[in-house]
C-alpha cells in the first residue's frame, strides 16, 4: 500500500478498500522499519497523526464531502510551525520548542483532512543542499545511504523516496525543493513566490523563500499544491489571485504546440555526462509528444549564484536576529549579573551552527556601511538583469528548461569543508527564485555512469504553474511507457529492521 | 582581491551577536577571501543605469480591515520563554547597573 501515488491512496479511501487509520499505520510502521537508516524524521507525531487519521475515517463514515487528499498522509519540512509539534528548523536554538500557533500551510493542510506523520529533516534554518548542516545529523539517500539526499528539505524527498510519506512540504529559497527531488528521483515544485503563504514559515530569506509540494508523481504534487496555494491575509505578499489550474493541467499533459526554450547557459560545461544524457533524452521525448524545442539564452544567470550567495544571507543577517534568548528558544550563559548582550553572544554561539554563522557574518558585512552598494546593492541590480532575461526568454518560449542540478547526489562529506563547491549545486534552481517565477523538477532517469536519479527542471512565467504541470505530466507518462515501472521501483530495497 | 581579516571577522560576530572563538575567526577570515572573490562578480554587471530589484512582487502598502481579530493568549505566547515572570519574559539585565 505504502508504494502507490497519493492519488491511488486517496481512490482506495473513497472506495472503502482502506481507512486513513490503516494507511497511517502502514506508514508509521514503514518509518519505524527503515528511519535508522535514513534519518528523514527528526520527530514523528505518532499520536497526533492517527488523531487526524481517525476523526478523518469518521467524517468520510458520515458522509462528509471531503477534499481529494483527505486522509493522505504527509512528511512537514521542519521549518513549518504546526501547534504544540516540536519544531526545529534543524537548529540547537529551537530545540524543544513548540510554537503556540499553526503556519498557514498546516492550517490548510489540515482544512484537507491530510495527516501530518512528523517533521522532517533539513539543513539548519534551510542553509545548505545536502542537510549535512543539520545540528540533528545528515539525512541519507535511500538511492545510496551514503549519499545526500539534496537540500535543505532533504528529510522530506527522502521521506517519499523511501515509501516513508507520499506526499510531503518543502521550502525553496535556492532550489531546496528542487535539488532533493532531482537527486532522490522524486517531484518537486516552488510555486511562484506568493503562491502560498509564508505565515509560520521559519523565514530564511523573505523575498525569495517558497512552500511548495513534494511528491513521488506529478499529479500528486498539482493536487497538493491546490491544498496549500491560494491567498493568506497573514502573509501580507502572498498574491491575492485564484490559484493556477494545475491538476487540471496535470492530468491533461498535452504540450502539443508548446515551445519549450532550452537554457543554453544551462547546460553544457561542469554539468556530469549522465544529466546530460538524460537531459537530451527528455527533450527528445517532449518534441516527439508535440512540444517545439527552441534554444534560447540568459547571459546573466552566470551572475545569479554571486547574487544569491550576497541576497540570502544579507536577508538572513537580519531575519535571524529575532533568535536573541528572551522569548523562546534556547538561552545560555543567563547567570546572576549577565548582561542581556553577553546572554545573546553566547547563545547564539552555542545555537547556531557553522553555515549560519558564516551566512550571518557575510550578510552583516554585505549590509554594512561603506560595502552596501558594493555588494547587496549590485546584487538586487543582477536580479533586475535575471528577471529581464527570463522576460526576454518567455517572448519566445512557454516554458523554459534544463537539468536541475549539474550532477547526480554526491557523497556525505564530500563537499562539506567547501562552501564554494557545495554552492555550485544550487547553479540552476536559483535564477527561478531570483525572479520569483515557477520551477519544478521531476525524474528524468538514472546517470548511465553511477545509476542515481537526475532531474529535469521546468521553469514557468510568474502565475503560469500550470504550463510546468502540463510539461511534466507529457515527460512523466513519456518516461513511464518507456521504462515501464515508476523509476523509484528501480532504487535498492531498504533492508531496514 | 577582497578580504576581511581576523579583526574584521571579530567586529562583524560583534555586530551580529555571536560570541565566537579564536579558532572561528581565523578560519571564517581565511574563507571570505574565497567567498569574496566569488560573490564580488556581480560587480561586473550591476552599472548605474540598472534599477535594484528588492523584491519579485511589486507590492505597496498591503492593507487589511481595522477589526480586532483573535491572537495568541498571554500563556500561548509565553508557552516558550526560556524564563517568566508575572506573565511576563523575564530577560537577562539590559541597563547598566548605574542607569
Amino acid at each position: 500500500m505504502i508504494h502507490l501515488s497519493a492519488s491511488e491512496m486517496a481512490a482506495k479511501l473513497v472506495a472503502g478498500e482502506t481507512s486513513s487509520v490503516a494507511l497511517t499505520q502502514a506508514h508509521l510502521d514503514r518509518i519505524a522499519a527503515v528511519d535508522n537508516d535514513v534519518h528523514a524524521f527528526l520527530f514523528v507525531n505518532t499520536e497526533g497523526a492517527l488523531e487526524q487519521a481517525h476523526a478523518v475515517d469518521a467524517k468520510r463514515a458520515a458522509g462528509e464531502k471531503l477534499s481529494p487528499l483527505a486522509g493522505v498522509p504527509l512528511a512537514l519540512k521542519d521549518v513549518m510551525t504546526q501547534k504544540g509539534v516540536p519544531t526545529t528548523a534543524g537548529s540547537k536554538i529551537l530545540e524543544g520548542w513548540r510554537p503556540p500557533y499553526d503556519s498557514t500551510v498546516v492550517t490548510n493542510l489540515k482544512n484537507n483532512d491530510i495527516v501530518i506523520l512528523g517533521k522532517t529533516n533539513m539543513d539548519e534554518f534551510a542553509m545548505g543542499s545536502s542537510t549535512e548542516n543539520s545540528a540533528y545529523g545528515p539525512t541519507h539517500n535511500p538511492w545510496d545511504l551514503t549519499r545526500i539526499p539534496g537540500g535543505s528539505g532533504g528529510g522530506s524527498s527522502a521521506a517519499l523516496a523511501a515509501f516513508e510519506a507520499p506526499l510531503a512540504i518543502g521550502t525553496d529559497t535556492g532550489g531546496s525543493i528542487r535539488q532533493p527531488a532531482a537527486v532522490t528521483g522524486t517531484v518537486g515544485v516552488k510555486p511562484t513566490y506568493g503562491g502560498v503563504s509564508r505565515f509560520g514559515l521559519i523565514a530564511f530569506s523573505s523575498s525569495l523563500d517558497q512552500a511548495g509540494p513534494c511528491a513521488r508523481t506529478v499529479l500528486d504534487a498539482a493536487l497538493l499544491h491546490e491544498a496549500i496555494a491560494g491567498h493568506d491575509p497573514k502573509d501580507s505578499t502572498s498574491i491575492n489571485a485564484p490559484v493556477p489550474a494545475v491538476v487540471k493541467a496535470a492530468k491533461s499533459g498535452d504540450v502539443k504546440g508548446m515551445k519549450i526554450g532550452v537554457v543554453k547557459e544551462l547546460n553544457g560545461d561542469g554539468y556530469q555526462s549522465g544529466v546530460r544524457t538524460r537531459f537530451e533524452e527528455s527533450l527528445e521525448l517532449l518534441a516527439a509528444a508535440g512540444a517545439e524545442i527552441v534554444e534560447v539564452s540568459a547571459p546573466n544567470f552566470e551572475y545569479a549564484l554571486a547574487a544569491y550567495y550576497l541576497i540570502a544571507p544579507s536577508e538572513c543577517s537580519s531575519n535571524l536576529a529575532r533568535f536573541d534568548a528572551m522569548r523562546y528558544g534556547l538561552r545560555v550563559g543567563d547567570v546572576d549579573g549577565a548582561s542581556a548582550e553577553s546572554v545573546m553572544n553566547l547563545t547564539r554561539e552555542v545555537g547556531f551552527g557553522r553555515e549560519v554563522k558564516r551566512r550571518i557574518i557575510l550578510g552583516t558585512y554585505a549590509l554594512s556601511s561603506g560595502y552596501y552598494d558594493a555588494y547587496y546593492g549590485s546584487a538586487q541590480k543582477v536580479r533586475t538583469l535575471i528577471t529581464q532575461d527570463f522576460n526576454k526568454a518567455f517572448e519566445k518560449c512557454d516554458v523554459m528548461v534544463s537539468p536541475t542540478c549539474p550532477t547526480t547526489a554526491f557523497k556525505i562529506g564530500e563537499k562539506s569543508d567547501d562552501p564554494i563547491a557545495m554552492y555550485l549545486n544550487d547553479i540552476a534552481t536559483i535564477p527561478v527564485n531570483m525572479a520569483g517565477i515557477g520551477g519544478m523538477s521531476l525524474p528524468a532517469g538514472l546517470a548511465p555512469e553511477d545509476g542515481l536519479p537526475v532531474g529535469f527542471q521546468i521553469m514557468a512565467p510568474a502565475m503560469q504553474d500550470q504550463r510546468m504541470y502540463l510539461v511534466g505530466a507529457a515527460l512523466e507518462a513519456a518516461l513511464l511507457t518507456k521504462w515501464g515501472a515508476p523509476l523509484l521501483s528501480m532504487a535498492p530495497a531498504l533492508v531496514g529492521k | 582581491m577582497s578580504s576581511l581579516s581576523r579583526d574584521d571577522v571579530a567586529n562583524l560576530a560583534r555586530l551580529a551577536r555571536i560570541e565566537m572563538s579564536e579558532e572561528e575567526l581565523v578560519s571564517l577570515s581565511n574563507e571570505f577571501t574565497v567567498i569574496l572573490d566569488a560573490v564580488a562578480r556581480v560587480q561586473e554587471v550591476a552599472g548605474a543605469d540598472v534599477e535594484p530589484t528588492s523584491h519579485p512582487l511589486p507590492l505597496r502598502n498591503v492593507f487589511r480591515p481595522d477589526v480586532v481579530v483573535s491572537s495568541l493568549t498571554p500563556d500561548e505566547a509565553l508557552s516558550g520563554a526560556p524564563a517568566q515572570e508575572e506573565s511576563r519574559f523575564r530577560v537577562p539585565q539590559i541597563l547598566g547597573e548605574e542607569a
